[in-house]
């Protein structure tokens, strides 16, 4: 928080009154705002007060403002005071604001305030000839062009001591002055270096219209949103051919790559060199049916009543089109089970992390009822029932031969 | 790199005509009646669809914002009020919106005060940009001329739209804070609930929305939720402009898709780091608000919402400062806590005394001048201001001092005993506990 005070009486003038210009212009902001809501145009009409007075705001003029609006005095001083756009006290005719924040602080601001404090004293100090005075402000907003000073109403960008001063002569001079970059810079761009929005075609109008294919296709063709995504499929295509883009190292790969997991290295150590439960999910992936969710879904939709998404492809049914004991059977060889748990008392294998209800009964019919039978699994048989749960690898991961052997031994 | 023909901010660089007729051959106001005819739901499930997070600083979805309001008038109006009160450090993307595609936001304008039933938009800019509140609102006298916008215009949709502007004050850019400025009061942030949503500009519902968000409406609706949404990654959808200040060869704002890594957007845009990469220091990714990031974690780092918040700082509004191995690093965050309470609206006693508190110390500090056990002092202070004030203004002076502690807590204590190796005359002052 800034403390801001009114110039002392003596600084005051004893009236203020718009010209009738701006008069017709203030008349124009109030009315932008609803009826009863004039209080809205407190701030464009201060500033073009101050704008009318030589770039600060004296008393009468706030005073003269709040009547306009039919405010308390107080609240417009309170909001003369609040902003820091308002000057309350007398500026030079060249009022210069200097960006301090760290954007520009780092970029050279602190020159430029000493060459302003060499220049022209300190801060908030009308020089001598009423040419300057300056003030250190926060973030003006031009960061990308750091640094940079606002004076009166234009910004000018990209300075140097040395360009500061030249400029602060040109103005004094009476020399016309060019707003903005003092380095050549049409705006915010790289400097020289532009290398994007260089397609002519953003340009020349060739482009308008061309999304509208995306509504034509869609009313067109049954399958709309499909053709569509051919469409972009199509573009990029066509985009990828003479665009460059560089992969980005995790652009559509998997996290951890396992280099030393692969089949060549595993062969090499004189194991299997594809384990079983993946060559499983191989053949899954070659069954009649694409185990795709999503074209499951889309031809669930179009042929049948709708069924609730959750009942689709859930994780515990049986997948269709491919007996399960034939595919664990390539994967590894089955556990022997039991026709009946031992004592009528089966254990409760729900308490093994990762066995559900469902899966409970899938393995109470191939047999398995105790958890001293899971823990006496080989690599063989959990592959085997890695591939009739269609779970591939998650035994392992989830170390149910281990948790088993803890329950069975707890148990005894 | 980003396509050219991805890019929604054609006019970045103000190297072609901001006016109506360059505008439209760019695909501004391209069909928006046609958008606009599609209907409010639709135009709400697209925006919805693209994921596009608000690019105000807080991430917060466009779409679901949009949808808060009322969809039934009550009586009262329904208002739309754009912030274009750009003041975090670091940040000037809608500054090149307004003065080079001031029609993308106008246009965007429309359609968003639509979706949300408005009639009638307040575009709220920051008293400094003087010349970009001109270029506005001559676009804004296009747009009538042309009958684009007005009560009665082509788009069979009344619909006003003003040009409002504050008078320098950070604080304005919270929306409660720039609603109060917008009804001619002191900007002082309200307290919530009631959301704006609900009661907002004059009482009535309103939706503050940044300028980027809105500008992006238009294209992201013509082209679909899906394009924008294809791009940048999961959660983290779309284009953004990135605001590079600092010590890079060749500072600039650029369009880039989110998830861009920082290495690249530097080496592909900025003309690479001042003096090479062993030369970076840290780098602070989102306007001066979030903590600063070492060098190393920084470099590889997606430039996204969530890989910069795991980062334990964010994104904010990408405005990425760039700090190399000559900076001040305590100085630059004692300068960052100075801007703080310098903005300090001065309502919640927190920050008002905190932020003043919190710049003492570290001007202090920074000049070694300080006692070691103060450095845990000011961090618990930073944890006592940070949450216990109406707006996010507290927060945003904390943040900055706890990502220094963390992970330059041996700069400070080095420059201390420094200080305290040398004699000086006066003793080493303590603060006030």
């Amino acid at each position: 928080m800034a403390n801001r005070r009114l110039a002392p009486a003596a600084e005051q003038p004893q009236n203020f009154a718009f010209t009738s210009e701006n008069a017709d212009w203030a008349r124009g902001q109030i009315a932008k705002y609803p009826e009863g809501r004039e209080a809205s145009a407190v701030i464009p009409l201060l500033w073009k007060a101050q704008e009318q007075n030589g770039g600060w705001l004296p008393q009468k003029a706030i005073e003269a403002v709040a009547d306009q609006l039919g405010m308390p005095h107080i609240r417009v001083l309170e909001v003369a005071s609040f902003y820091t756009m308002f000057a309350l006290a007398p500026v030079g005719r060249f009022w210069v604001q200097l960006c301090g924040t760290v954007p520009c602080d780092c970029c050279g601001a602190k020159e430029l305030k000493a060459a302003l404090q060499e220049r022209l004293g300190p801060p908030g100090h009308v020089t001598a000839d009423g040419n300057f005075s300056w003030l250190e402000v926060e973030c003006l907003g031009a960061c990308c062009n750091a640094p940079m000073v606002q004076i009166n109403q234009d910004y000018y960008e990209d300075l140097t001591p040395e360009s500061l001063n030249k400029l602060l002569d040109d103005l004094a001079a009476g020399r016309p002055v060019k707003i903005g970059s003092q380095i050549g810079r049409v705006s915010s761009e790289p400097k020289d270096a532009v290398n994007t929005l260089t397609d002519e075609s953003l340009f020349d109008g060739s482009r308008v219209g061309a999304w509208r294919k995306r509504f034509e296709q869609t009313e067109g063709a049954d399958q709309g949103g499909e053709s569509v995504k051919q469409d972009e499929a199509a573009s990029t295509e066509a985009r990828v051919k003479d665009e460059t883009k560089p992969a980005r190292p995790s652009a559509g790969r998997a996290n951890e790559s396992n280099a030393v997991d692969a089949p060549a290295e595993r062969a090499s150590a004189g194991q299997i060199p594809v384990k079983p439960e993946d060559r499983a999910q191989a053949r899954e992936a070659k069954a009649p049916i694409a185990q795709d969710p999503a074209v499951e879904e889309d031809k669930a939709l179009r042929t049948e009543p709708p069924q609730h998404p959750a009942t689709v492809g859930a994780g515990d049914d049986v997948p269709e089109g491919e007996n399960p004991e034939a595919r664990a059977d390539a994967a590894g060889t089955r556990p022997k089970g039991l026709d009946a748990p031992r004592d009528d008392r089966p254990d409760d294998l729900t308490k093994i992390k990762g066995i559900g209800p469902v899966n409970q009964r899938r393995l109470n019919d191939l047999g398995v009822w105790h958890y001293d039978q899971v823990a006496a699994w080989s690599p063989t048989e959990v592959a085997w029932v890695s591939a009739y749960l269609a779970f591939p690898g998650r035994i392992d991961r989830e170390n149910w031969v281990g948790q088993a052997a803890d329950l069975a031994g707890s148990k005894g | 790199m980003l396509a050219d023909q991805d890019r929604i901010f054609t006019n970045l660089y103000g190297l072609h005509s901001p006016g109506l007729k360059a505008a439209k051959k760019r695909g501004a106001w391209d069909g928006t009646k046609f958008l606009l005819e599609m209907g409010r739901d639709w135009i709400i499930d697209e925006m919805k669809g693209s994921g596009l997070r608000g690019r105000g600083g807080a991430g917060f979805p466009t779409g679901l914002k949009w949808s808060f309001m009322p969809k039934k008038s009550d009586g009262r109006p329904h208002y739309l009020v754009v912030n274009a009160d750009e003041s975090e450090p670091g940040t000037c993307k809608d500054r090149e919106i307004m003065r080079h595609d001031p029609h993308l936001l106008i246009e965007g304008c429309m359609l968003a005060s639509f979706a949300m039933g408005a009639h009638a938009c307040y575009i709220y800019i920051r008293g400094e940009y003087v010349a970009e509140k001109f270029a506005l609102q001559r676009a804004v006298d296009e747009a009538y001329e042309a009958r684009l916008v007005g009560p009665s215009n082509v788009h069979d949709y009344p619909f006003d739209i003003y040009v409002h502007h504050g008078a320098g004050a950070y604080i304005c850019g919270e929306e409660t804070a720039l609603i109060e400025s917008l009804e001619g009061k002191k900007g002082m942030p309200r307290l919530k609930p009631p959301f704006p949503a609900n009661m907002g500009l004059y009482g009535c519902p309103t939706t503050v929305n940044n300028v980027e968000s809105i500008a992006v409406a238009g294209t992201i609706l013509r082209r679909g939720g899906a394009w924008f949404a294809g791009l940048g990654g999961k959660n983290n959808t779309g284009t953004k402009l990135f605001c590079v200040s600092g010590h890079v060869n060749k500072p600039c704002n650029v369009e880039e898709e989110l998830g861009i890594t920082f290495r690249e957007l530097i080496d592909k845009h900025c003309g690479g780091m001042r003096g090479g990469w062993d030369n970076l220091l840290c780098s602070i990714p989102g306007g001066s608000s979030v903590p600063l990031v070492p060098a190393e974690q920084i470099i590889d780092a997606k430039m996204d919402f969530d890989t910069l918040r795991n980062l334990g700082s964010g994104l904010g509004t990408a405005a990425v400062i760039v700090l190399d191995r000559s900076t001040d690093i305590v100085g630059a965050i004692a300068r960052i806590s100075y801007f703080y309470k310098h903005e300090s609206c001065g309502q919640c006693t927190p920050c008002r005394e905190g932020t003043g508190w919190m710049w003492r110390v570290l001007t202090r500090m920074a000049a070694g001048r300080a006692q070691k056990r103060e450095i845990d002092m000011l961090l618990e202070v930073t944890k006592q201001v940070e949450g216990h004030t109406i707006c996010a203004l507290g927060d945003a002076a904390a943040w900055p001092i706890q990502g220094l502690i963390r992970h330059f807590r041996p700069e400070i204590e080095k420059r201390i005993d420094q200080y305290s190796a040398n004699p000086h005359m006066d003793a080493v002052p303590m603060a006030a506990e």
